[in-house]
C-alpha cells in the first residue's frame, strides 16, 4: 500500500497531504475546499449513523408495546422467527446454486480462459447482475414455478414457493461470487502454478489443489458477500417466495422472508406509527445487523487475502 | 492480465503436448466449468425470450403513452412510470453525483490514511456498499420526515432513497478512476507551483472524467431497476398524471411492474412483460452509453 515517499508529499492517492507547505503563505480557499470535500466524505458515515437512528427509534416504540418474547417467537402476529427461517431457506437454496456455479465460472475465467475470451466472457457473466430484481421476481413467478417446476419437473409446488425464489436468487448471486472469487484466484502468484506444473501436475490438479487453497480466504469472502446479497434481496422473494409466515422444512411451500415482510408491510395499509408499522423497523434492524456482521466478516477475509501476497 | 494466458505461454514453452490435460477426469472437470460459465447465459436467454414472447402482444405506442388503467387492461400503459423513472434518475444524479465525487476526491487526494477517521470512512464505505437496498428505503423515510415533508411516495422520497443507495457505488468507481491518473501528472502540476486543489481541479479531475462518467452511469443503471426502496418510501403502483415537481406523487417503471404481477388478468401479465422489455432496453441503453464513453474517451497512460 505505502509507496516510499520521502516527504509524505503530494496527492499521490494514498500518501496524504504534503507534510511541508512550500508555498509559504496560507491559502484559506484551499482549507474551505478541503473541508467541503471532507464533509462529503463524512456523509457516508452519517448515512450509517442515520440508518441506525432511523431504525432504532421506531424499534424502541415497538418494544414498548410488544415484549421481546413475542417478537422472537415461532408464531403470533409479531413473530420474527418464521421470517428468519424463510430468509435462511431461500438463501440456502440460492447458495446451493450460486456457490458451485460462481466458483466454476471463476475457475474457468482465472485459470483456463485466454486473454481474449476472458475479455468477452467476464462482462457476459456480469450481465446477470444488471437485471433488475423485480424482473427476476417476475421470471420466477411466471416461468420458473409454472413452466420449469410444475410442467417440466412435475413437482407439486405452490403458486409461490421458496424453491423457485431460491433458485432465481441463486442465479442473481452468481456474478457476485464469480467476480470476487476470480479476483482472488488471479491474485495467486504465478510461481505457485509453475511449481505445481513443474512437478507434473496437470491444469485441473493445479487449479484444485494449488490455486484454490491459496485463494481460499478470498473465495470465502466472495461466498460471504454472496450470502449477504441473498439475505438482503427483496423483490424476488417478495414476489415469488410467498406472503404468509410459514415455519416449514418443505421448500415447495411458500415462506415469507424478512425482506418480503418489510416490503409487504410498507406497501400495505398500516398507518405510520402504528405497532404493526413499527414491526417492519424491528425486522429491518435485525436484517441490517445480520448483514452488517456478515459484511464485516467478508471485509476481514478480503484484507487477509490481500496481505498474503 | 490473465493469469492463465501468462502461465500458458510459459508452460507451452516448457512442455510440448497437453496429454495430461486430456484425460477423462480433466475433460469432465473442464466440461463442468464450461457449464458453470454458461448456465447464467442460458438463464438470461430463457428469461429474455420468455418475456419477449409473453409481451409480444403489447409492443405498441400505447404502452408508452397511455396511463395505467384497470378498466381497459388491453390498452394499459406505462407513461406515468416511464416519466417517473426519468424524474427519479435526474434528481438521484443531482444529489448523488456531486457528493460522490467530492467524497472520492477527498479520500484519494487529500485524506491521510494514517488517521483513524479516514480509515473509519474507508471501512464504512465498504460496508455501505453491501447494505440491503430495502434498508435505504427505511432511511429515506426518516430523512424525508426530518426535512419536514409529510407526503409519501413523492419524487423527493424516491430520489433520496436511490441517491443514498448508489452513493457508495459512485464513490468507489470514482476513486478507481482518480487512482488511475498517473502520479507524474500531479507531480508536474505541483512542481509548477499549483496547490493541491488546483492540481486536483485542473489536472486530475479532467483526466478522470471518462472513468468517472462510466462509473456514474453504471450506478444510475443500478438505481433505475430498483423497486425495493421505492416500495418502502411509499411510491404508488399506478398514478394517472405526469410528475410536476419534487413534491408530486409518482410511480416508477419497476414499481408498476411489481404492482401488475399481483393482477391475475392475462392482459396485465402481457403488459408487465412488455414493460420489462422497455425497462431492460433502458438499462441496456445506459450500459451501452457507459461502454461507448469508456471506449471513446478512455486514455491509457
Amino acid at each position: 500500500m505505502r509507496t516510499g515517499s520521502i516527504h509524505g508529499a503530494g496527492p499521490s492517492g494514498r500518501t496524504g497531504p504534503p507534510a511541508i507547505d512550500l508555498s509559504g503563505r496560507s491559502r484559506p480557499g484551499e482549507t474551505v475546499i478541503r473541508s467541503v470535500l471532507f464533509l462529503s466524505a463524512i456523509t457516508s458515515v452519517a448515512i450509517t449513523i442515520g440508518i441506525l437512528i432511523a431504525l432504532i427509534e421506531p424499534v424502541v416504540h415497538f418494544f414498548g408495546q410488544v415484549p421481546f418474547g413475542e417478537f422472537f417467537a415461532t408464531e403470533g402476529t409479531y413473530a420474527v422467527l418464521p421470517l428468519v427461517a424463510g430468509t435462511l431457506m431461500s438463501t440456502f437454496i440460492a447458495l446451493l446454486v450460486a456457490v458451485p456455479l460462481g466458483l466454476g465460472a471463476a475457475m474457468y475465467l482465472s485459470e483456463y480462459a485466454s486473454r481474449r475470451s476472458r475479455k468477452v466472457l467476464k462482462p457476459t457473466v456480469e450481465l446477470l447482475a444488471g437485471i433488475p430484481s423485480v424482473v427476476y421476481g417476475f421470471f420466477a413467478l411466471s416461468f420458473v414455478t409454472p413452466t420449469l417446476l410444475q410442467d417440466i419437473l412435475s413437482l407439486d409446488v405452490n403458486f409461490t414457493n421458496v424453491l423457485a425464489a431460491g433458485l432465481v436468487l441463486g442465479v442473481m448471486v452468481i456474478p457476485t461470487i464469480a467476480s470476487l472469487a476470480e479476483d482472488a484466484m488471479s491474485a495467486v502468484p504465478h510461481a505457485l502454478r509453475q511449481g505445481s506444473l513443474a512437478m507434473g501436475a496437470n491444469r485441473m490438479q493445479t487449479t484444485l489443489r494449488v490455486v484454490f487453497p491459496a485463494a481460499l480466504s478470498g473465495i470465502a469472502a466472495a461466498v460471504v458477500l454472496g450470502l449477504s446479497r441473498a439475505i438482503g434481496e427483496t423483490m424476488i422473494v417478495a414476489l415469488a417466495a410467498g406472503a404468509q409466515k410459514n415455519l416449514t422444512w418443505d421448500p415447495r411451500e411458500g415462506m415469507q422472508t424478512m425482506t418480503g415482510f418489510i416490503a409487504q408491510t410498507a406497501g400495505g395499509e398500516n398507518p405510520v406509527g402504528s405497532t404493526s408499522y413499527n414491526a417492519l423497523f424491528a425486522v429491518g434492524l435485525l436484517l441490517f445487523l445480520i448483514t452488517l456482521v456478515i459484511n464485516i466478516v467478508s471485509i476481514a477475509l478480503v484484507r487477509r487475502f490481500r496481505q498474503v501476497y | 492480465m490473465s493469469v492463465a494466458a501468462t502461465t500458458r505461454e510459459i508452460t507451452q514453452a516448457v512442455a510440448t503436448g497437453r496429454s495430461k490435460d486430456r484425460n477423462t477426469t480433466s475433460l469432465l472437470f473442464l466440461g463442468l466449468l464450461w457449464f458453470a460459465l454458461f448456465f447464467g447465459v442460458i438463464v438470461l436467454v430463457v428469461l429474455l425470450v420468455d418475456t419477449a414472447i409473453k409481451g409480444s402482444g403489447r409492443f405498441d405506442t400505447e404502452l408508452l403513452t397511455n396511463y395505467s388503467s384497470r378498466i381497459t387492461p388491453e390498452t394499459t400503459g406505462f407513461r406515468a412510470g416511464i416519466l417517473g423513472t426519468a424524474w427519479l434518475m435526474a434528481f438521484t444524479a443531482v444529489m448523488a453525483v456531486p457528493l460522490g465525487i467530492g467524497a472520492a476526491l477527498y479520500l484519494e487526494e487529500f485524506a491521510n490514511t494514517e488517521r483513524w477517521w479516514n480509515r473509519v470512512i474507508e471501512t464504512n464505505l465498504q460496508n455501505l456498499a453491501a447494505v440491503p437496498s430495502i434498508v435505504y428505503g427505511l432511511l429515506a423515510v426518516a430523512v424525508v420526515t426530518l426535512m419536514g415533508f409529510s407526503e409519501t411516495g413523492t419524487v423527493l422520497g424516491g430520489s433520496v432513497a436511490l441517491a443514498l443507495l448508489i452513493l457508495p457505488v459512485i464513490i468507489i468507481t470514482t476513486r478507481e478512476a482518480v487512482r488511475a491518473v498517473p502520479r507524474e501528472i500531479r507531480d508536474g502540476s505541483l512542481a509548477l507551483g499549483a496547490t493541491v486543489w488546483q492540481t486536483t481541479w485542473r489536472q486530475t479531475l479532467p483526466s478522470a472524467i471518462p472513468g468517472l462518467s462510466t462509473g456514474t452511469i453504471l450506478g444510475l443503471s443500478r438505481a433505475i431497476g430498483e423497486a425495493a426502496p421505492l416500495v418502502i418510501v411509499g411510491l404508488a403502483g399506478a398514478v394517472r398524471f405526469d410528475p410536476t415537481g419534487i413534491q408530486s406523487s409518482i410511480t416508477a417503471l419497476p414499481m408498476q411492474i411489481y404492482s401488475l404481477t399481483s393482477q391475475s388478468q392475462e392482459e396485465f401479465q402481457t403488459a408487465a412483460s412488455a414493460a420489462i422489455i422497455v425497462l431492460l432496453v433502458m438499462i441496456l441503453a445506459l450500459n451501452g452509453l457507459a461502454i461507448f464513453i469508456r471506449n471513446k474517451f478512455q486514455r491509457s497512460w
